[in-house]
């Protein structure tokens, strides 16, 4: 039991990486914009479609394939933004984020179902069934790139946001988008090109996710409860917030379903949550500790 | 009458003249005759193709086009179509033409419901056929007998269908709890020395584990299989490592998985491969009959030596599941292997309620239930159809599937039980992954 207790852990860790990546452009768009995009889901199954058309027809290495993936989601992100978002007002703006996104995410499963059907896929590099050996445990190898692939980006992100001009402007939007405006922060551009900032890392998590998962257009409907979850726990806007909180649910879940039952598993976490938001509402590393960075 | 030789004066040659004319004759009847039987018959079958087919009859289905079902769903919609061209080509349901009538119920349960009070009141179909799995057949079932409707199915197999009282649900496929009964009394017929010693058990919560496992953990433990390991899963669960650690980590001899998807399949199997664990056996409840879909998730090379519970397969040796298959890949492209069970299914529905109309001469729903409970055994593609006073086919057939190649390519095979009809020998122990 033992053994299998720490793999457990170790296997909650990595995983939790792959679920920070895809949970990190959710957080940075609600913090930014005050959206909550449902669309998420499906961004990452757009990200994993993309990554295995690279890799299936042009024979490119999933991680190499991110050259092109980030930027063209970063594109579609904007492009949603333009489109859906900008056309919010302020009022009721959280509520009408809800179902405008969740529109989006129907388009988008739509226009995914019929290009590539019903087949489920998934992307199988060499290294997609191969492990490390340590320490008597098994390591499977993509698990291990994608957590490392995890803490590189939202370290790229978290200076991004806290070292440079353009950071300056989102964080002084995300404190407060009127005062920003008033000491001429271009507040609509900073929302698109946040919005695409969030897709875009969105590509990276869709990428690891499909080599991981068999998946299709309705994969992303499993996916945006799990996401919305980690990000609540971790405090919106908080980009180390969806990290650690998606490493604590994983854990978490995994020695669950090791220990006692996998049935369990979803219970215990929300209960974790719930114990987590009465005693501190806003999350782990909630806005109020977010700003206070 | 002896015919004399053209040389014999002129009286010969007439006679060799008549002979002629007579041969000539005969032969022109013949083949005029010919002709006409040919003309006739082909003048008959045009006309009888192109015979106009009365005023359309409205079948409608409920399906899962979308959400976790879609695969299926869609391979249903696929093998229903089939089944209303093929009726329709052979005069339809009383002469009647055919017209299906499809609503998405996007997998859930009360758009399915929702869809049947529809079909029935808004869209006034005549019969109704059932939708893609047990979850959503229960509440389907209950939707059509409110109206007084026979819901033939294919997918809904699992006791709680049977359970709920109702006279007007009807599946043609093979009982559910049934499934891994050809594996599991495989298994125990091997002798000692070469029988496995462990088992995993790994399931989603749902009929699989409610239904077949118990028969399965009865007969292996009977014959000193035992179980090491045993978890069961909620259906939203995305992440299966922690499961397949437990399985990898209880080293069983052979892993039976229960579930519905072959991207769950599909995480097992690459969790296994990682890990460098090699059953001697794997069997799925579901997910590896998917013929392309199960390939193109798990790479040709994993697929060697899984196996699969069903009750048809393209290889199925029959006539009119041959001609199916034809007619499906005709349509659809693709291969034969590549055919889903699904297909099979959804056109059985349409065949055996086609069936019940013919005998009822009608579509009085009342008359085709009362007709489907009268202990007729019917002809489908799966086989023998035969209900008793719940629904269920008592005839069904079911087998145990796998994948196996001689040459490279992987082809779906029947191999369970041994003594069935077509079937081949399995390949034991399953070969290490990708090899």
């Amino acid at each position: 039991m033992g053994t299998q207790l720490v793999q457990a852990v170790v296997d909650g860790v990595l995983t939790g990486g792959v679920y920070a990546l895809m949970a990190a452009g959710l957080t940075l768009i609600f913090g930014v914009l005050d959206i909550i995009n449902i669309a998420q889901g499906i961004f990452v199954v757009l990200g994993a479609y993309l990554s295995y058309v690279l890799w299936s027809d042009l024979g490119i290495d999933p991680f190499l394939g991110l050259l092109i993936t980030i930027p063209t989601l970063f594109f579609v992100g904007v492009g949603v933004e333009w489109a859906f978002i900008r056309r919010l007002g302020e009022r009721d703006r959280v509520t009408m984020s809800i179902l405008v996104t969740y529109a989006v995410s129907l388009i988008l499963e739509g226009i995914l179902d019929n290009a590539f059907g019903t087949n489920v896929f998934q992307l199988r590099p060499s290294y997609e069934s191969s492990s490390f050996f340590v320490f008597g445990f098994y390591l499977q190898q993509i698990y291990v790139y994608g957590f490392v692939l995890a803490v590189v980006l939202l370290a790229a992100i978290y200076a991004l946001l806290y070292r440079s001009r353009f950071g300056a402007s989102v964080r002084a939007s995300l404190q407060d988008r009127t005062a920003a405006q008033l000491i001429g922060v271009n507040v609509r551009r900073v929302s698109t090109i946040t919005f695409g900032i969030g897709t875009a890392v969105t590509a990276a998590g869709g990428m690891v996710f499909g080599v991981t998962n068999a998946f299709s257009a309705n994969s992303g409907a499993d996916l945006i409860s799990r996401l919305l979850s980690i990000v609540i726990l971790g405090g919106l806007g908080s980009i180390g917030g969806a990290m650690g909180a998606a490493v604590l649910m994983l854990v978490l879940e995994d020695i669950v379903a090791t220990v006692w039952s996998p049935v369990w598993s979803p219970v215990v976490y929300f209960a974790a949550l719930l114990i987590v938001l009465s005693i501190r509402p806003v999350g782990l590393f909630g806005r109020t500790a977010a700003r206070a960075q | 009458m002896r015919m004399r030789r053209a040389t014999d004066g002129g009286g010969a040659a007439v006679h060799v003249r008549s002979a002629v004319a007579r041969a000539g004759i005969a032969g022109a009847l013949v083949a005029g005759t010919v002709l006409a039987a040919w003309s006739g018959t082909s003048g008959a079958a045009q006309a009888h193709h192109k015979k106009k087919l009365g005023s359309p009859v409205v079948v409608g289905a409920s399906l899962s086009l979308s959400g976790d079902f879609s695969t299926d769903g869609q391979a249903f919609d696929r093998g229903y179509h089939l089944w209303q061209a093929w009726q329709n080509a052979h005069g339809g349901l009383l002469g009647h033409k055919i017209v299906l009538k499809i609503l998405s119920d996007k997998s859930t349960p009360t758009q399915a419901a929702t869809n049947y009070n529809t079909l029935i009141s808004s869209d006034h179909a005549k019969l109704t056929i059932g939708p893609f799995s047990s979850l959503l057949t229960v509440p389907s079932a209950k939707a059509a007998h409110r109206h007084g409707y026979a819901l033939v199915e294919g997918a809904g197999g699992a006791p709680a269908v049977f359970k709920t009282g109702l006279n007007n649900v009807f599946d043609v496929s093979y009982p559910v709890a049934t499934g891994l009964k050809p594996f599991c009394e495989w298994v125990a017929s091997m002798p000692k020395g070469t029988r496995p010693k462990t088992v995993a058990y790994a399931t989603v919560t749902t009929i699989f584990e409610a239904t077949q496992f118990p028969i399965a953990k009865r007969i292996l433990g009977k014959a000193g299989v035992r179980t090491v390991y045993t978890k069961t899963f909620p259906t939203e669960t995305t992440d299966f490592t922690p499961i397949a650690s437990g399985v990898v980590g209880s080293h069983a001899t052979i892993v039976i998985l229960g579930d519905t998807a072959v991207s769950t399949v599909s995480s097992f199997m690459s969790s296994f491969e990682a890990a460098h664990f090699n059953p001697k056996a794997i069997i799925a409840t579901s997910g590896p009959d998917q013929g392309a879909a199960f390939l193109s998730a798990v790479g040709t090379a994993n697929a060697i030596g899984v196996m699969v519970e069903g009750g048809w397969y393209p290889g199925f040796a029959s006539k009119s599941s041959h001609a199916l298959v034809q007619r499906y890949v005709k349509k659809y492209g693709g291969t034969a292997s590549g055919v889903n069970a699904d297909v099979a299914e959804a056109f059985s529905v349409g065949e055996v309620l086609t069936q019940a109309v013919k005998a009822t001469h009608g579509f009085t729903n009342q008359k085709i239930i009362h007709y489907l409970h009268s202990n007729k055994t019917f002809s489908s593609v799966q086989g023998p159809v035969k209900f008793d006073k719940a629904g269920e086919n008592v005839k069904g057939l079911n087998f145990a599937f796998q994948w196996l190649t001689k040459t490279g390519t992987p082809t779906f095979a029947q191999v369970l039980p041994t003594t069935a009809k077509g079937s081949v020998t399995p390949l034991y122990p399953k070969p290490s992954w990708g090899s």
